[in-house]
C-alpha cells in the first residue's frame, strides 16, 4: 500500500462541482416537479434552469478531460472481481475483511464502481441532459420537427432520470465512507492523495 | 381643517400658475388643448345653435354635416341589436338572446332601450331604416348630462316628466342643444354609460367593466390610468365607420399574428393584446414568452375582476322574487354596503369584489340558449352560454371567466326558456304586479312564442370573458399560481403543467420515493451493521 496522488486537480473541481449542483438541481427539481414548497416555484425554476446550463458546460469540460488525458478507460466495464467486491459488500465487510479490489492509480475504479458510473455517465445523465433540454426548448419542438412530444412524456423522463440519481446519490455517498477508513474515500476526494493505493506493477497499462 | 388646507393649497398653486407666466414670449399664441384637438368647435355650427324639441331633431343637424353617419351606424350591431355568429349560425344579439340577469329584451323595449344608439325603440320592430332614429349623443356626448331614462324607448327627456306617471316623481329635461353643441369622440364614459351599467345596474353584468373604469388608477387598470396612458375603450377598440371591433358574441380567442404596424394592412381584431404587444411581449423573463402559446394574456395579467371597490353580480335568483314587505311594496334588503340582496322584484342576489376567475379552454366559439333551445331540468344548470374549448384543437388558449349563476323562469312543458315581461306601465308587467302567469304569458306572446301555461324554474349559469382591467405587471399572477396543487389552473385539462400534483405520474412517483427510502434504510442499515461489527472485530 502506498499514499499516491490518484485524483488530479480538474478531476476534484469536476466532481466537487457537480456534486454541488447535482444536489441543487435535485432540491430545486423536486420543487418544480411540485412534490414540496421550499424556495417558491419561480425561484426554484430559475436556479434549476441554471444550474442546468453550468452542469452542461461542465460536462463538456469534462468529457474533453475524459478523452484527452485517456482517464475514460477507468470506466471499461469489468466483471473481473465483481461478485468478490459485492460479497465483500454484503459480508466481509463486516468481517473486518479487507476490499478485494487492489486499486491502482490507473485502474482506481472497483468493478461495481465501473458499472455503477458508467450507468450514471451513459443512462442516467444522456436521460437527465435530453429530457431537460427538450423541457427546456418545449416551445421550439416544432420548429425542429419535434412538434409531437408532449411535455408530460418528457417530464416523466426527466422525472425517471431524476429519482436515478437520487439513488445513486445516496448509495455514492454512503459508499464513500466504506473505504479503509470511513473518511478515507473524502480525503482523497478532497485532496487528490489516497493512502490504499497498489503501486502500479512495472509497464502495466490500463486495462 | 380640510377646507382651509385646501384652500391654502389652491392660493400657492394659483401664485406658482401666476409666477411662470411671464416667461411664455409676449405674442406667442397659447395652446388652447380643446381647439388642439378638433378642427370643429360644434358650438360654433349655427344649426346647432337652436332649441332640440326631440333626440331625432340633433340627428338631423348632425346628419347635415356628417351625411354617412347614420348609414354607418345602421350597418352596427350596436343598432341592429342582431348578429348572425357565422361559426355556429346562431342569431344573436340583444334582440334574440336569453340571459339569466333580467333575461330579455323582447317585451322590455321601452326600458332596455336606454342602451340602444336609437330613439323611439319601442319593440322589436323598431324602425330599422330611419336616420333621424340613429342616436348620436349617447355615445357623443362629453358633458355628461345626457341621459336616456329608462321606460322612454331610448328617447331622452326634453320636458320635466313626471314618471311613472301619478308617482310623483319628476324626471328632469336635459339640455340638447347644450349637449349637442359641445359633442366630442367616444370616451371612458360615453360607453360606460351602457357598457359599464349592463345587466341593471353599474358593474352587475361583466365584472371587468364598471364605473370604476370611468378615472382608474394604474392599479386597476394600466392602460387606463388617468394619470398613466389615459387610453380610452377606442384606444384598442380601433373604430372605423362607426364599426366598434372587438365583439363578445365572436370574440377572439387566439391572436396568432404580430402586433399590428401602421401603414400594413392588418384585417385582424385590433382589440386583441397581441395586436400591440405581439406573441413575445416579455422582454426580461424570456421564459415567459413560451406561455403565449397556451395562456390567454388576460389569464395572468387580471388576477382578478370586479377589482376597482364595484361589485359585480355573481348569481342571480328569480325563484325567490315576488316576497312584498309589510307596507305592501315588494321586499328591499340591503347588506351592509348598501348593496341590494333581496328585491322583491326581482329575487335573490349575491354580489362580490375581487373575484377569482375561473379558467378554462376557449375557442372563441360560443353556444348560446335560444328561446327554441329545448332544455331538461334534470340536465341543470343550463347553460345560457358556453364557451367551446380543448387543449387540443389548436384554437383554444386558457381563459379568465366570469361564471354568471341565474335561476329563471322555464316553460315546464314546453322545455324551453321563457320570455318574461317586466318592465313596464300595464297589467302583466312582472316589476308592476309580480305575478309570472301573467308576465310570462305577456313576454312570450311579445315574442311570439308558444307558452303551455306551466312554468318552473331552472339553474342557468353564463359565461363571461374576463378581458379589461389590466393589472400592472408586478400585480400579475406569479408562476405559483398556477404551478402548484389546487392552484388557479387546478381545473385545466389536457395539458401537463409543471408543478401540478394531478399531472404526476403516481407509480413513478410512488416508486420513486420508494426506492429513495429503501436505498436510505439499506445504507442506515449497512452502516449499523458495520458499527455494530466494528467492536466485534477489534
Amino acid at each position: 500500500m502506498a499514499r499516491v496522488y490518484i485524483f488530479k486537480r480538474f478531476e476534484r473541481f469536476w466532481h466537487w462541482t457537480q456534486a454541488l449542483l447535482i444536489i441543487t438541481m435535485l432540491v430545486t427539481g423536486f420543487e418544480v416537479h411540485g412534490t414540496y414548497s421550499l424556495l417558491g416555484w419561480h425561484q426554484a425554476g430559475e436556479l434549476h434552469t441554471t444550474a442546468a446550463w453550468a452542469l452542461m458546460g461542465l460536462w463538456i469540460f469534462a468529457i474533453f478531460w475524459h478523452f484527452t488525458t485517456g482517464e475514460w478507460r477507468q470506466y471499461i466495464p469489468t466483471t473481473n472481481k465483481m461478485l468478490d467486491v459485492a460479497l465483500f459488500y454484503a459480508f466481509g465487510m463486516f468481517k473486518g475483511e479487507h476490499h478485494p479490489y487492489l486499486k491502482t492509480k490507473n485502474r482506481k475504479h472497483n468493478p461495481l464502481q465501473r458499472v455503477a458510473y458508467l450507468g450514471v455517465k451513459l443512462f442516467i445523465n444522456p436521460l437527465l441532459w435530453c429530457s431537460g433540454l427538450l423541457y427546456l426548448f418545449y416551445n421550439q419542438l416544432g420548429a425542429v420537427g419535434l412538434g409531437g412530444l408532449s411535455l408530460g412524456l418528457i417530464a416523466v423522463a426527466h422525472t425517471l432520470g431524476a429519482f436515478l440519481m437520487l439513488l445513486f446519490l445516496i448509495a455514492h455517498i454512503y459508499l464513500g465512507t466504506a473505504g479503509h477508513t470511513p473518511t478515507a474515500h473524502f480525503k482523497a476526494m478532497v485532496t487528490g492523495w489516497d493512502d490504499d493505493v497498489n503501486e502500479e506493477p512495472q509497464g502495466a497499462k490500463v486495462q | 381643517m380640510k377646507m382651509i388646507k385646501q384652500a391654502m393649497l389652491a392660493i400657492a398653486t394659483l401664485a406658482f400658475t401666476t409666477l411662470g407666466y411671464p416667461t411664455t414670449t409676449p405674442g406667442t399664441p397659447q395652446a388652447n388643448q380643446k381647439l388642439l384637438k378638433s378642427t370643429a368647435d360644434h358650438s360654433k355650427f349655427k344649426e346647432l345653435q337652436q332649441e332640440f324639441a326631440s333626440g331625432p331633431d340633433v340627428t338631423k343637424a348632425c346628419l347635415a354635416c356628417h351625411t354617412e353617419a347614420a348609414k354607418q351606424i345602421h350597418l352596427t350591431q350596436h343598432w341592429k341589436w342582431e348578429f348572425r355568429n357565422p361559426e355556429t349560425q346562431q342569431m344573436l344579439g340583444k334582440k334574440h338572446v336569453v340571459n339569466n340577469f333580467c333575461t330579455s329584451v323582447t317585451s322590455n323595449y321601452k326600458a332596455c332601450a336606454s342602451c340602444h344608439i336609437g330613439y323611439n325603440t319601442d319593440g322589436p320592430n323598431f324602425d330599422m331604416t330611419s336616420e333621424s332614429n340613429v342616436d348620436c349623443l349617447v355615445c357623443h356626448d362629453q358633458t355628461g348630462k345626457y341621459k336616456k331614462p329608462a321606460g322612454f324607448a331610448g328617447n331622452p327627456v326634453t320636458k320635466d316628466t313626471e314618471f311613472p306617471p301619478g308617482s310623483g316623481k319628476i324626471i328632469r329635461a336635459v339640455n340638447l342643444a347644450d349637449i349637442a353643441q359641445k359633442v366630442g369622440q367616444t370616451k371612458r364614459t360615453t360607453c360606460g354609460t351602457c357598457h359599464f351599467y349592463g345587466g341593471g345596474g353599474d358593474g352587475v353584468k361583466h365584472g371587468d367593466l364598471d364605473s370604476s373604469l370611468e378615472a382608474p388608477d394604474k392599479a386597476l387598470d394600466v392602460h387606463m390610468d388617468t394619470k398613466g396612458l389615459n387610453f380610452s375603450c377606442s384606444t384598442c377598440h380601433k373604430t372605423e365607420g362607426h364599426q366598434v371591433p372587438g365583439s363578445r358574441y365572436a370574440p377572439t380567442a387566439q391572436d396568432k399574428d404580430g402586433a399590428h404596424m401602421r401603414g400594413k394592412a392588418d384585417h385582424s381584431n385590433p382589440a386583441t393584446c397581441q395586436s400591440c404587444h405581439g406573441q413575445a411581449p416579455h422582454k426580461k423573463e424570456a421564459k415567459l414568452n413560451d406561455h403565449t402559446d397556451k395562456v390567454a394574456c388576460q389569464t395572468c395579467h387580471i388576477p382578478a375582476f370586479a377589482r376597482g371597490d364595484v361589485p359585480t353580480k355573481m348569481s342571480w335568483d328569480w325563484s325567490t322574487a315576488g316576497k312584498r314587505g309589510p307596507d305592501g311594496k315588494p321586499l328591499v334588503i340591503k347588506d351592509e354596503d348598501g348593496y341590494e340582496t333581496y328585491l322583491g322584484i326581482k329575487g335573490d342576489f349575491v354580489w362580490k369584489t375581487n373575484v377569482t376567475p375561473e379558467y378554462m379552454w376557449f375557442n372563441g366559439k360560443v353556444n348560446y340558449t335560444l328561446t327554441d333551445t329545448k332544455i331538461e331540468k334534470a340536465n341543470q344548470p343550463i347553460y345560457i352560454s358556453k364557451f367551446e374549448g380543448s387543449a387540443d384543437d389548436g384554437k383554444s388558449m386558457i381563459w379568465p371567466v366570469k361564471l354568471f349563476h341565474g335561476k329563471q323562469p322555464f316553460d315546464a312543458e314546453n322545455k324551453t326558456l321563457t320570455i318574461n315581461h317586466l318592465a313596464g306601465q300595464d297589467d302583466a308587467a312582472y316589476w308592476k304586479n309580480l305575478n309570472w302567469d301573467k308576465a310570462i304569458a305577456a313576454g312570450m306572446a311579445a315574442a311570439g312564442k308558444p307558452f303551455s301555461g306551466k312554468y318552473d324554474f331552472i339553474e342557468t349559469v353564463a359565461m363571461w370573458p374576463i378581458t379589461h382591467m389590466v393589472a400592472p405587471k408586478d400585480k400579475a399572477l406569479g408562476c405559483s399560481d398556477c404551478h402548484s396543487s389546487n392552484g388557479r389552473l387546478e381545473k385545466v385539462d389536457g395539458i401537463y403543467i409543471p408543478g401540478r400534483g394531478r399531472d404526476h405520474i403516481v407509480l413513478l412517483d410512488t416508486a420513486g420515493w420508494a426506492l429513495a427510502a429503501l436505498t436510505l434504510l439499506g445504507v442506515i442499515g449497512h452502516g449499523i451493521g458495520r458499527i455494530l461489527t466494528a467492536k466485534r472485530n477489534h
